[in-house]
């Protein structure tokens, strides 16, 4: 690892203007994804801005027709959660599938979506459920933040403070895991929430997370397995890597969505 | 440099670092606790796991630093004396260990399950080993292990 500094913030604002007088900063969630960036010297920031200390990004919220959860919720947290799990189990489902019980125990919601691994499980969830992600500066709709693989429309000094989910009539998420991360190879989550069909796509596209609108079509008019099944994805920009072909990531999104709508009931 | 100070294995610890230092280093250059491994730098495989502030957790994915103020157990914190803890006496009766490399990782996750869930199933024994490799044992062993560990616990 490169030198850097560390500084605790004690709220967001001390967080953003820690990080706005820093040379090169950059802020530390669950560091599940920064610190073995760090440590494989792919990034250099000049100061680590920890959120951890931030109380008011922490929680899980009931608001009735919506669940808000705090940037630095973490993922066992939302797997235990009884409000997540009564209003959209989906959501409880893929935050306990992901990587592991230590991952779980330190990675973060917030810090999940910023990164925006192509392969990771809440970006999925953010799209498919509509979700609002809330910063210091403004709200995001679902659609409006993802800007390509590992990349999103924040600013350099924008704090994600929490995401607004919500709640849908109905949900499913289904993953075929790489077996040896646990990240997604492919998987999908469908959604019906105010009568919108939405279908999302982690793990499988060159460009990141994103919506598989032949299904949803699909979908909108015959919500069943065999109607996502049904539906022939191309393989234009899908990745090819070693641990699938385009071709096979194809196939595996029509079938992921049919399981994920069995899911959903 | 800073000071880091925190609680290891019920003893109050300080020390000076950069702030660049993960636990682990703390753990082991630090204050010679070397129980706590490092097998790889992708936080994959688990033989650095350590308890802070009750939960099971990477050392090797955390800064010293962010662990300032927290009571940390490693593994040579649970046997008292001579004697083993009963998660250790289950690894060792079960041959749960070949080379051991991943053992201390292996036990501190272990206690981190059978504190949520004293009586888990197989299944869920190797579930809950997602982020423990181990390249000696195929696993059959350490499940076992934990399953007996998890029965002398219930005493
Ligand atoms: C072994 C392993 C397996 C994993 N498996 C999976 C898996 O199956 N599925 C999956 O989805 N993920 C997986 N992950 C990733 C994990 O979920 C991470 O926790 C997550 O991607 C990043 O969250 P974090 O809180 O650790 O963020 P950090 O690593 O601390 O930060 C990540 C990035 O987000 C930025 N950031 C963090 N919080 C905020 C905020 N509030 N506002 C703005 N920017 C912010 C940081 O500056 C940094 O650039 C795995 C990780 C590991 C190590
Ligand atoms: S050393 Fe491999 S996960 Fe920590
Ligand atoms: S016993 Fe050798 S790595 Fe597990």
């Amino acid at each position: 690892m490169y030198q850097f500094n560390y500084q605790k913030a004690g709220s967001q604002d001390d967080a953003v203007s820690a990080l706005s007088s820093a040379e090169d900063g950059k802020f530390l969630a669950g560091g599940m994804t920064l610190i073995p960036t760090l440590k494989q010297r792919l990034a250099q920031p000049s100061d680590l801005v920890d959120l951890s200390g931030i109380n008011d990004m922490v929680g899980i919220q009931d608001g009735g027709d919506s669940i808000t959860i705090g940037a630095m919720t973490r993922h066992v947290d939302v797997a235990n959660s009884d409000v997540v799990g009564s209003k959209i189990p989906a959501l409880q489902h893929l935050a306990s599938h992901i990587g592991d019980p230590q991952v779980r125990n330190r990675g973060t919601i917030g810090g999940s979506i910023a990164n925006n691994d192509p392969a990771a499980d809440y970006p999925a969830a953010v799209l498919a459920l509509n979700a609002t992600v809330i910063t210091n500066k403004r709200e995001f709709a679902a659609d409006d933040f993802f800007d390509g693989m590992f990349a999103t429309n924040l600013e350099e000094d924008e704090l994600i403070t929490a995401i607004r989910f919500p709640v849908p009539e109905k949900a499913g998420y289904a993953k075929f895991p790489n077996p040896a991360s646990r990240y997604a190879l492919v998987g999908v989550m469908v959604a019906q929430t105010g009568g919108e069909t939405r279908v999302s796509v982690t793990g499988a596209g060159q460009d990141g997370v994103f919506r598989a609108s032949d299904i949803e079509s699909a979908l909108s008019g015959n919500w069943s397995a065999e109607a996502a099944k049904g539906v022939k994805m191309s393989d234009d920009g899908l990745n090819s890597d070693i641990h699938a072909s385009a071709e096979y990531r194809a196939h595996l999104i029509s079938v992921m969505a049919s399981r994920a709508v069995d899911a959903a009931g | 440099m800073p000071t880091v100070s925190m609680t290891v294995n019920g003893k109050s610890v300080s020390a000076e670092v950069e702030p660049r230092t993960l636990l682990v280093q703390y753990l082991r250059e630090h204050l010679g606790l070397t129980g706590t491994h490092v097998g790889c730098d992708t936080s994959q495989c688990g033989a650095c796991v350590v308890h802070v502030n009750g939960e099971s957790l990477k050392s090797c994915t955390m800064l010293a630093g962010q662990a300032e103020g927290a009571d940390v157990t490693t593994i040579e914190g649970l046997a008292n004396g001579d004697d083993l803890h009963p998660m250790q006496e289950a690894f060792r009766e079960n041959h749960g260990l070949q080379c051991g490399f991943c053992t201390p990782g292996m036990v501190m996750s272990a206690l981190d399950l059978v504190k949520q869930n004293p009586d888990p199933s197989e299944k869920e024994v190797r579930e809950w080993l997602e982020g423990n490799l181990c390249r000696c044992t195929g696993y059959h062993n350490i499940v076992k292990s934990i399953l007996a560990g998890a029965e002398a616990l219930r005493g």
